[in-house]
């Protein structure tokens, strides 16, 4: 009795707290993003296969320039330290994935310094901001160093031991002469673009992952890719002879690793499955919309930030109705 | 999966909710004992929702096991009786686990007592004649439950007899017995299943008898079979059916026990009356098949103190109003890593430090977690993945609930309906960013209650 007794008079180890008492420790914010980064594996090996020093180069400053702008930014907000949460390391990876090989190495650091500190940090740091803040870095340097960027950015004019810098991207080579590129070339990546973007099957494999892991919402992808098919299966029809399917268009350009990687960040993407499946298919018809008519042979990333603006509002018509709200309840005569 | 029940358009489960660790093994083959008597009880005047009872006895009182000490003071209120015999002391005041501050009536053992196998058999054993639903009135089981001052056993504590009432404005078509027990640990129900299943299926009748309700199922979740067979067995020949449901977090909320089962949505406000079914959990029902039977009020219950944390865990057949620390020396003391004590299951019970409280009518479990149980990442930002929408079971949104709470937003609150909200825990056990969402929605519920004032 006194030896128990003495036991439970410890009180002080025990503690209260309100409920839930358990907590699903295997997923947390930074396994989510752990996750990322194992799924961008693939694409990154396939990018260093094709792109060698040039995937090194672009991939090493986008990583190191983000994390510097991460520890700057948050230092300067007078915040603990969040590298542990591989958030600016994700942004990193896919800011470097989405740009040319042999864009210099001030396209890097500034699409980095804007990605962080004007995609991110300024609204409040991570999930406050809006808009997908690689695209945000992206999108700053695509126009402030259009030289760098444009599909010119893409070609190496001195003599380079990677062959494929020398050639236009497919859908570059399209727009402009309406050369189509072969469907097995956009499938194992062997073609120029950005790092991250060439190889349809590892965007598949990363993306599959993410989606598997529930990392990544399936709905967004899918809802993309189904707005692709639809969209560009008219597209082939209206001209038959152009020779561009609609596999290309899923294969080609940045759609794939758009789709999986960029477009399925949770912060910037609404919250209900059925505002996830808006967003899918509106990101999917901006990008055929800007493929067919505009000036720019790709449209992944304005479609991203088009509906990044849009998603609060996706939001707040896709409240879900309560359980048993009367509009779904059965009814009865 | 389909339920396959005869009559019944359930699926046998609902859409979204959670699957958290099951963890009833520490209990689970562990047979109901009896705790002996205690040297005192204390037993608080308000263990239910609705009114307080009101004390009728006076200090220095003797009073005989199951003599009534507290009458109803309203409708939804209940009279309460003495679980032991013995002395009345002074009324004073105790803290329950929910944080309650109320009026208590103390008793100190005196004389002889009924015990053990007595006791037990008194309380869950002896013959449970199937036939005796028809042999009572409905009014006068319904009487007979509201004098035994029986309230839901299942942890709610409502008043029974508010549910189990005739009432010729509507039809039940289903009476559902809840035998679900989705929280993590817990196996009182169980037990009683395994244990007392002839006083499941007789209480079951009588209380289908009392509100004139057209079938009657005891549900059970699929992790149960050696329940669901207990339970088959003993309502052979009967009108009882047992429906077996798929194993997921909250099967046993009441309002995902009638979809999964009548495939029925009671719409945000509205009681299960108004989809035709009513629900009352098996030890209710065993109360209720005593009261009724052998006409002995609610002093008793059966009680799991489960987890880790605890020596040897077991399930207890205790007096109403026994201390918390004399279950734990019953059960050979805490662990030396125990951390926190919970009365309930760890999913939606009070957490509490101090020993010195009592055991109510609702108390339905002692969950003991040691520290590497109630082991939390670290909050970190809301990186608004959705993953608390895709397990909400009442199909809310609870981050954005979060944040109106954070941002002390009645009207935000107010338009994602966070009174519907019954506090599962389901979102806060997923969210990747282990935001205190539970914590938040009841704040929130507070700050709009005070805005509309």
């Amino acid at each position: 009795m006194n030896e128990q007794q003495a036991e439970t008079g410890k009180g002080s180890s025990l503690q209260a707290a309100p409920s839930p008492h358990l907590s699903n420790a295997s997923f947390t914010t930074r396994r989510m993003m752990i996750d990322v980064l194992i799924a961008l594996v693939p694409v990154i090996v396939m990018a260093l296969y094709i792109f060698k020093m040039y995937a090194v180069k672009q991939l090493l400053i986008c990583l190191i320039s983000t994390l510097a702008a991460e520890a700057i930014f948050t230092k300067m907000r007078g915040k603990p330290l969040p590298l542990m949460d591989c958030s600016a390391a994700v942004t990193g990876l896919i800011l470097g994935l989405s740009l040319p090989g042999p864009a210099p190495w001030y396209v890097g650091v500034i699409g980095s310094f804007v990605a962080i500190g004007v995609g991110k940090t300024i609204f409040g740091g991570l999930g406050m901001n809006i808009f997908n803040p690689a695209m945000v870095g992206r999108a700053f340097v695509m126009i402030a160093f259009a030289g760098s960027m444009a599909a010119s950015g893409y070609l190496e004019a001195s003599v380079s031991n990677v062959d494929i810098i020398t050639q236009a991207t497919p859908l570059d080579s399209f727009k402009q002469s309406g050369v189509v590129t072969p469907l097995l070339d956009l499938f194992t990546g062997t073609t120029n673009g950005s790092l991250g973007e060439v190889s349809a099957i590892a965007c598949l494999i990363g993306g599959i992952y993410l989606c598997i892991r529930r990392t990544a919402s399936w709905e967004i992808p899918a809802g993309i890719i189904a707005a692709v098919i639809v969209l560009g299966g008219i597209a082939n029809l209206a001209s038959p002879d152009s020779g561009w399917t609609v596999l290309h268009h899923l294969f080609g350009g940045a759609l794939l690793f758009g789709a999986f990687f960029i477009a399925t960040d949770p912060v910037t993407s609404p919250l209900t499955r059925s505002g996830k499946l808006i967003f899918g298919v509106g990101v999917g018809a901006v990008i055929m919309l800007l493929r067919i008519f505009s000036g720019y042979p790709e449209g992944v990333m304005f479609a991203v930030l088009l509906m990044n603006a849009v998603t609060p509002l996706l939001n707040r018509w896709t409240v879900p109705k309560p359980f048993g709200t009367v509009k779904e309840a059965p009814s009865e005569g | 999966m389909a339920l396959r029940l005869p009559g019944f358009e359930g699926t046998g489960t609902f859409d979204k909710g959670v699957h958290p660790p099951e963890r009833k093994e520490f209990s689970e083959d562990a047979f109901i004992e009896v705790v002996p008597t205690p040297e005192r009880v204390v037993v608080p005047l308000i263990q239910n929702i609705g009114a307080p009872s009101e004390c009728i006895v006076k200090s220095k009182q003797q009073v005989a096991m199951g003599d009534p000490i507290a009458k109803s003071t309203a409708f939804v209120s209940v009279p309460i009786h003495a679980p032991i015999g013995g002395k009345v002391m002074k009324t004073s005041n105790v803290t329950l686990p929910n944080g309650r501050h109320v009026q208590a009536v103390p008793i100190k053992a005196e004389g002889e007592q009924l015990e053990g196998d007595a006791l037990m058999a008194d309380v869950l054993g002896g013959d449970w004649p199937k036939d005796a639903a028809d042999n009572h009135d409905p009014k006068a089981i319904s009487d007979a439950i509201q004098e035994a001052g029986i309230v839901g056993l299942g942890g709610a504590a409502f008043p029974t007899h508010v549910k189990i009432m005739p009432n010729d404005k509507t039809t039940i078509d289903a009476l559902l017995i809840n035998g679900c027990e989705c929280e993590p640990y817990l196996t009182t129900d169980y037990r009683v299943m395994l244990e007392a299943a002839g006083a499941v299926v007789c209480g079951a009748l009588l209380a289908a008898r009392a509100l004139d309700a057209k079938a009657v199922v005891i549900a059970i979740e699929a992790n149960k079979p050696k329940a669901v067979e207990a339970i088959q067995k003993a309502a052979q020949g009967t009108r009882v059916q047992v429906a077996v449901l798929k194993t997921k977090y909250p099967q046993g909320s009441e309002k995902h026990l009638i979809k999964a089962v009548m495939n029925r949505k009671v719409p945000p406000g509205k009681l299960p009356m108004d989809v035709g079914a009513a629900v009352s959990n098996v030890g209710t029902v065993v109360a209720i098949a005593r009261a009724v039977l052998r006409g002995k009020p609610l002093t008793h219950r059966v009680v799991c103190v489960t987890g880790a944390g605890i020596r040897q865990p077991k399930n207890l057949l205790v007096p109403i109003g026994i201390r918390y620390q004399d279950l734990v020396n019953y059960c050979g003391g805490l662990t030396a890593d125990a951390a926190r004590i919970i009365s309930g299951g760890p999913m939606m019970g009070f957490a509490f430090t101090d020993l010195e409280m009592p055991v109510t009518k609702g108390t339905s479990a002692m969950t003991v977690l040691t520290r590497d149980d109630v082991q939390k990442a670290e909050e970190t930002s809301c990186v608004r993945c959705g993953r608390c929408v895709d397990v909400c079971p009442l199909n809310l949104v609870p981050s954005k609930l979060g944040i109106a709470s954070r941002n002390k937003n009645a009207a935000l609150a107010e338009k994602y309906h966070i009174f519907t909200c019954l506090e599962c825990g389901s979102c806060a056990y997923t969210c990747p960013a282990s935001l205190p969402l539970v914590q938040l929605i009841r704040m929130g519920k507070a700050l709009v209650t005070a805005s509309n004032k």
